[in-house]
């Protein structure tokens, strides 16, 4: 599908897509979790754009960030001091996890880009204190970005910013639901492009090209599938190739709860309430992340539920190596589906990583025994 | 008796053996809670702990049953048993431990008491809230979680009203566990405690500007068990003031906590448990004496921000505003006065592979450091608790070179 070339290309050149987006549009913000709330840094008229690792070596990053760092982290802070961010008008940092934590401060220390934030969204969400102290801190970033946009952010503004991601959302959450209905509709690694890509590229621009996409793939008549339906599960999953190597042996990922998937576009904004508690309530009601709390068990359910809607035949957790967050939900999440009787396997991935080798057999034999 | 030894006794703190005992009794009570009709809550080192004395709810503190595996050499076992259970190796060593624990009854005491209740305050670290989901769903029991946001740069109106509304939370958490209204009288006595507690721990800790220092970091990593456990009663205030005395008694009849004091060091993160005993001896024998510490000054450093007469409002700034829960530049300040306050002449930084709130950022400290001061640092890779993270002949050579470094630079003053 053709259409989905400008989405491959986004991602195969980030820096190429930045360099554009900035000689027409304006300024660069940078983001590195799910938790950015990118409807303001769009409505203040900034760019909000996800950064991944290059995957390049990591030598001046080592200076700052022990091996024992998660290989994101240290990736982008690696590129960030290589110059290969220079494109950046600066960054936000949502507070997540530690590593993310400390990265804030290494960043504010040693970089010098015009703009920085810290949003220190609350860790437990399902508190009354807590959403209104969510409130008390998406106000104060709209005041950081109104002084750095030189003028005020009107509801108007927010308001229109709201519609649009609101209607991103819906796409990507229609283009999911395809996927899962017809896995052959479109191939997993053309679904990954779809993903990334719109976590970087023009906003208004993106919204056109999903539209254009949606509809033609609900004109499509696809073939009946009879492969292994998978929910890729975990954190952030940069690996085109995962998507690629579950396909040729013999299955399909059919739904996400990763950082840089489902739990990332979910939900949609109410657009008649106040936007700033629009944003609130979006932010607090999300399939939340580890590194957040909701309750004891959130996380195990919604996977469980998601396996069921789905009706899956197993599940892959992707982690990154060192993610806490993320290896401290593992053991019961396991636990959950087991339970159920979801077979799963559980893969630790580095960005650093050369090649899938090792992988790939895993995840076959995998496949094959489910 | 010989005469070195006679030497080494007098070098011996004596409060050490009272210490213990307050411990051991501090620990049965917690053990037959139960028989005794007392409740029992799991609370995190930095959680703020006065509102369950002030209810006379027992608080247990799984970090320092870590501290206690790692010291008895238990902690390599347990950690690989985590890692069965599908905990992976680069968890913190504390969490991997406690979880162990309660699956094999292991450690020291054959495991903790079972909770009633888990307390968890994040002004540490993201781990602990991990953590304690484990253990709610373990236990299945109720988890209170204090959320302290990170202060970067600043400890904003948003941030107090946030935690301030929690404490309120908080004691309406306790109110229910136990189903009985809190007092607000026993409060405002226990904080008054608490706070003469950190002071007279500031006191001691303070003791050691003295040249040649009265006790080391490696006393203090011990005797920092009462600050943490029992913060809030009289038996912590009693004991700290004769700790104190005894310290004072130290300084005047010039007794020393290592024989030949001629260099003066300070320590960042915590402790290497398992490794103390050869840590401190390899420090001695280069008559070097690690006379302060960040860790252990973590329970007096916010008591700029407690106010005695008004303990409970003014709780929300000092358990938020702690050494960890702030920026890295923050806290390279505090290491830099640490520098000035006990005159040290080197700085040794454990990178623990367990703790990453504490060691991302130390690479930026030391730099800061290097370029304020010029005194040497050195970094050792170790972890609290489990020992394959540490290499003894590695570590061995770093601190020897170290050490020289710091040799030639004072033959050059
Ligand atoms: S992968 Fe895990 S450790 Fe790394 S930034 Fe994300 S949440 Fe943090
Ligand atoms: S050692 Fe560090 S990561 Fe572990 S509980 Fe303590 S503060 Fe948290």
């Amino acid at each position: 599908m053709k259409e989905i070339n400008p989405f491959h290309a986004a991602i195969n050149d980030p820096g190429g897509l930045a360099a554009g987006i900035k000689k027409r549009s304006g300024k660069i913000l940078g983001y590195m979790c799910s938790y950015a709330p990118e409807e303001l840094i769009h409505a203040a008229g900034f760019h909000p754009m996800r950064l991944f690792s290059s995957k390049s070596d990591i030598c001046l990053a080592q200076n700052h960030l022990q091996a024992y760092c998660c290989s994101l982290v240290r990736g982008v802070l690696e590129d960030s001091l290589a110059g290969r961010l220079d494109y950046l008008e600066g960054m936000v940092f949502p507070h997540t996890c530690d590593s993310i934590q400390r990265l804030s401060d290494i960043w504010r220390l040693n970089t010098k880009f015009n703009f920085f934030a810290d949003v220190v969204m609350p860790t437990k969400l399902n508190t009354k204190s807590a959403r209104t102290y969510m409130t008390d801190v998406l106000k104060k970033f709209k005041t950081d970005l109104e002084k750095a946009a030189e003028h005020s952010i009107t509801q108007n503004d927010l308001q229109n910013s709201i519609s649009l991601f609101n209607r991103i959302r819906r796409d990507l959450s229609r283009i999911y639901e395809l996927k899962s209905q017809f896995p052959s509709i479109i191939k997993g690694t053309d679904l990954f492009a779809i993903i990334k890509g719109s976590m970087i590229m023009d906003r208004e621009e993106l919204a056109q090209r999903l539209e254009t996409i949606v509809l033609l793939l609900e004109k499509k008549d696809p073939p009946p599938y009879s492969g292994k339906r998978i929910i890729l599960a975990g954190s952030i999953c940069d690996m085109q190739d995962i998507y690629k190597l579950i396909e040729a042996s013999g299955g399909s990922v059919v739904a996400d709860d990763l950082c840089t998937g489902n739990r990332w576009f979910e939900g949609s904004m109410p657009e008649n309430i106040d936007p700033i508690e629009a944003l609130t309530a979006r932010y607090a009601d999300r399939a939340i992340c580890p590194a957040k709390h909701s309750g004891n068990t959130t996380r195990g359910e919604n996977l469980l539920a998601l396996a069921d809607t789905h009706k899956v035949d197993g599940v892959i957790f992707a982690t990154l190596k060192f993610c806490d967050p993320h290896a401290f939900d593992y053991p019961y999440m396991k636990e959950f589906l087991e339970k159920s009787s979801i077979k799963n396997l559980h893969l630790e991935l580095d960005d650093q990583q050369q090649g899938l080798g090792q992988l790939s057999t895993r995840l076959e034999t995998f496949i094959h025994m489910i | 008796m010989t005469d070195t030894d006679k030497k080494k006794d007098k070098r011996k703190i004596r409060a050490a053996k009272k210490m213990r005992e307050i411990m051991t009794t501090y620990y049965l009570d917690a053990m037959t809670a139960r028989e005794n009709n007392k409740k029992v809550a799991w609370i995190t080192s930095g959680g703020p702990v006065e509102p369950l004395i002030a209810m006379d709810i027992i608080p247990v503190y799984p970090e320092n049953h870590g501290a206690m595996i790692g010291a008895s050499k238990m902690g390599e076992e347990l950690c690989i048993k985590a890692e069965e259970m599908g905990y992976s190796q680069d968890l913190c060593s504390y969490a991997r431990t406690d979880i162990a624990c309660c699956k094999v009854n292991g450690g020291p005491m054959g495991g903790l008491p079972q909770p009633d209740m888990l307390i968890c305050c994040n002004n540490i670290c993201g781990t602990v809230l991990k953590w304690y989901e484990v253990q709610a769903r373990h236990f299945n029991v109720p988890l209170f979680i204090l959320d302290t946001p990170i202060c970067h740069t600043d400890y904003s109106r948003e941030v107090e009203s946030y935690v301030r509304r929690q404490m309120d939370e908080y004691i309406i958490f306790l109110e229910t566990a136990v189903d009985k209204k809190f007092d607000h009288d026993k409060m405002a006595e226990v904080g008054r405690l608490a706070f003469q507690g950190q002071k007279l721990w500031q006191k001691v800790l303070k003791t050691t500007t003295h040249k040649p220092s009265p006790m080391s970091a490696f006393d203090a990593f011990f005797f920092l068990a009462l600050i943490v456990t029992l913060r809030g009663t009289q038996i912590a205030v009693d004991f700290y003031e004769e700790l104190s005395l005894e310290m004072e008694e130290r300084i005047q009849t010039d007794i020393s906590i290592i024989p030949h004091e001629k260099y003066r060091l300070l320590w960042d993160n915590l402790p290497v448990w398992y490794q103390l005993k050869w840590l401190s001896q390899k420090f001695s024998d280069h008559n070097a004496c690690l006379v302060a510490d960040t860790y252990t000054s973590a329970w007096c450093s916010a008591l700029k921000y407690i106010d005695e007469n008004n303990f409970l409002d003014s709780m929300a700034q000092a358990y938020t505003r702690i050494h960890l829960n702030i920026g890295v530049d923050q806290m390279a300040d505090q290491v830099l006065d640490m520098i000035r306050t006990y005159d040290v002449d080197g700085f040794v930084m454990h990178s623990n592979r367990s703790c990453k709130p504490y060691s991302f950022g130390q690479m930026d400290i030391m730099n800061i450091v290097r370029k304020k001061t010029g005194i040497p640092v050195v970094m050792l890779e170790a972890d609290m608790v489990d020992p394959r993270s540490f290499s003894l002949s590695q570590t061995d050579t770093r601190i020897d070179a170290f050490m020289e470094i710091i040799k030639q630079k004072e033959w050059v003053r």
